[in-house]
């Protein structure tokens, strides 16, 4: 015990003395809050938008009133040729035209099918999946509308209004959605990377060969070295969850001591990550390569994070089981935003323990070998 | 296997090496290696690079198993009991293994709690080690701002925290000035006194004489073993002479053509001979003349540790 401290204790002074690491650890989570919190803003409004309207009916009009008054579009120029909405896009002027054929005020009443064409800027994929969205659903309500009116030969309400109520981040701000993954983010930095590069730095500097000289277990050095990552990590975790309540007014709905055990399941996991990383590498840099590799693109790319799971290939969303902050993500979002209790989540810190049982016993079977 | 029990009181040495080998895959790293220790010896481990030295003191140490033979150190089988050998020594290696970004004082606490220290014991032993290093007053320095013969001895210091009773010392000197180094074999002299045994391996030879006795080590065997006047002898009934000339590599060309010369090797400006039983040095001198090196001095010298390291590593590569 009175060893683990001192591994402990010089850790942490280690730590302190290095600027560089604890402005990591510390500052660096709060900057990536702010940047992604303010900058990286997935909503979209005011999508500029361009009308060819070749009928100039009351039906036509309606039409793109609602593009309009739907809020997501904003209504930048009316052409009358096909070759000016190219010119239009091409220029980034709009991002999206509405091309209305001629007698479409009259199909439409009488109940004939007829087409609308939206064109959209491709060139931004995720962009453009949501400007379509907004679109389909706005030609489909005014469709079914139309449909309702031929039939009963008279204008009327539509037979199935929909009518969205978006729960637990009910303006959609990415902000919200964004902190739970930026949690799980910063705890893969500090806890992979900084485990992993401080027990690599002790091979390289020679002092790991001096402890392995002294009466010291390979679980008692690994306990100790980990300790205050860990403190320093849960910490740093609450207090992005603080910073976000009071910048962004992120809800904590759900308990606290539930986050904290949720934060804690995923660094244990995490650190032995680092552990077992340390043991594979003999430098800092190749540990650094290998924990970007294993630990940073899988939890910012294939998490959840900032692109849904769900609207992965198939073949992705199958590697996705294997990445532990996919699971994390889904228990942090429903403490955090939903405030739901742990039979909902269970699942997914199960998942959590297992990542971490399953990378300890790997960190301490290569580690065993190492200092055998 | 069952525990044997072991006769009471001090082993008379500290160290004792039986038929001891480690292997790498086929590259065998350690062969067959025997030797003992007395206690409070200073024993030398001489060896050219990847001879095996390091290996053999990683096996003593606990911190490699040997893959067969046997090692005791203090008493205790290193290959059935590494960690009860880690409690009774100390370690310091040939890198300076410090924490540079700690102070000296930072440095002591750590290495003083993961050998268990604490309380008094730390308070008494941190003191000794900053009278012994002359480090008082300068507790509070980062440890990377120290000179290298002041780490050292820190390294030295920490080491010896935990006051083993057998200190190993990897080339402990390397890339230390000259008056470090002195200072140096001064502490570990006073630790010899006090009954440590001391095992260390060196590239310096001059170091060597400090040690009581040598080992030296030729590709993973021990190639001589003795006391530094031992090992001289290896040149009993052959006679060293140092010529020195203008240039050296003419004279060497010109000595190794002579059948009285055995061999010949460059020592800095000039050239030892090795000559064959009594043959005269005196005729040999002038025939060098002859051949041309007019102005080269001759003298008969006593074998340095050099001659006898160079005269036993050639002979153990021929065999």
């Amino acid at each position: 015990m009175r060893k683990i401290r001192a591994i402990g204790v010089k850790e942490l002074r280690q730590i302190v003395r290095d600027r560089a690491r604890l402005v990591i650890l510390i500052f660096v989570p709060a900057l990536l809050l702010l940047l992604y919190g303010y900058a990286l803003n997935f909503d979209i409004r005011d999508i500029r938008l361009a009308v060819k309207d070749q009928d100039r009916s009351t039906e036509s009009r309606e039409l793109i009133s609602a593009f309009v008054n739907s809020g997501y579009f904003q209504l930048i120029a009316v052409v009358e040729r096909d070759e000016a909405i190219v010119r239009l896009i091409d220029r980034n002027e709009v991002r999206a035209a509405l091309v209305i054929p001629p007698r479409f005020g009259r199909d439409a009443s009488t109940g004939r099918r007829t087409t609308v064409q939206v064109i959209i800027n491709g060139d931004n994929a995720n962009t453009a999946t949501t400007v379509m969205a907004y679109a389909l659903t706005l030609v489909s309500s005014m469709s079914a509308r139309y449909e309702v009116q031929a039939r009963l030969g008279s204008p009327a309400g539509p037979a199935l209004v929909l009518e969205p109520r978006v729960w637990y981040n009910p303006e959609l701000r990415s902000a919200l959605f964004l902190v739970p993954g930026l949690i799980a983010y910063i705890l893969m930095i500090t806890a992979v990377v900084s485990t992993a590069l401080s027990i690599v730095r002790e091979k390289e500097m020679g002092t790991m060969e001096q402890v392995r000289m002294s009466p010291i277990g390979p679980l008692a050095y690994v306990v100790g070295k980990s300790v205050p990552y860990f403190v320093i990590s849960l910490l740093s975790c609450i207090g992005i969850v603080l910073l976000a309540m009071a910048l962004f007014g992120l809800p904590m709905r759900g308990s606290w001591a539930m986050l904290v055990l949720a934060i804690s399941l995923f660094l244990v996991g995490t650190l032995a990550l680092g552990l077992l990383i340390s043991t594979l590498a003999e430098t800092q840099q190749v540990a650094f390569q290998i924990a970007l590799l294993m630990s940073y693109l899988p939890t910012l790319m294939l998490s959840g994070f900032i692109f849904p799971i769900t609207s992965m290939p198939p073949f992705l969303q199958v590697v996705t089981y294997v990445v532990p902050a996919r699971y994390f993500l889904v228990a942090l979002r429903a403490i955090v935003l939903k405030g739901v209790g742990i039979e909902v989540f269970w699942p997914d810190l199960l998942a959590l323990v297992v990542f971490a049982a399953l990378t300890l016993s790997l960190a301490s079977l290569r580690l065993k070998r190492e200092w055998a | 296997m069952g525990a044997r029990l072991e006769p009471c009181g001090e082993p008379m040495n500290a160290i004792e090496v039986e038929h001891l080998t480690r292997k790498f895959g086929a590259f065998v790293a350690v062969d067959d290696l025997s030797f003992s220790v007395e206690t409070g010896e200073i024993f030398g481990f001489l060896g050219s690079n990847g001879a095996g030295k390091s290996t053999t003191i990683r096996m003593l140490c606990g911190l490699l198993r040997p893959t067969s033979g046997t090692a005791r150190v203090g008493g205790i089988d290193v290959g059935r009991d590494p960690e009860g050998v880690k409690r009774r020594i100390g370690y310091m290696s040939q890198r300076f293994s410090l924490y540079e970004k700690l102070t000296v004082d930072q440095n002591i606490q750590f290495f003083g709690g993961i050998y268990g220290l604490a309380g008094d014991r730390l308070a008494r032993r941190r003191a000794f080690v900053l009278d012994m290093a002359g480090l008082r007053g300068r507790e509070n320095m980062l440890t990377g701002a120290l000179s290298g013969g002041w780490r050292q001895r820190l390294a030295l210091g920490c080491a010896i925290l935990h006051e083993p009773a057998i200190v190993f010392l990897d080339e402990p000197t390397g890339g230390v000035d000259p008056v470090s180094r002195r200072q140096f074999w001064v502490l570990i002299n006073d630790l010899a006194h006090n009954g440590v045994t001391v095992l260390v391996t060196t590239h310096y030879l001059d170091e060597a004489e400090h040690c009581h006795r040598l080992a030296m080590i030729q590709a993973g065997r021990l190639a001589a073993l003795g006391t530094v006047s031992e090992l001289k002898n290896v040149f009993a009934g052959r006679r060293i002479l140092e010529v020195r000339a203008g240039n050296p590599v003419q004279a060497m060309r010109a000595l190794d053509a002579m059948p009285e010369v055995e061999k010949t090797s460059i020592f800095g400006t000039a050239v030892h001979a090795v000559l064959r039983g009594h043959s005269d040095p005196a005729a040999l001198g002038s025939r060098l003349e002859r051949e041309g090196l007019a102005g080269a001095t001759w003298m008969l010298v006593e074998p340095s540790l050099e001659d006898v390291f160079l005269d036993v590593a050639q002979r153990s590569a021929a065999s």
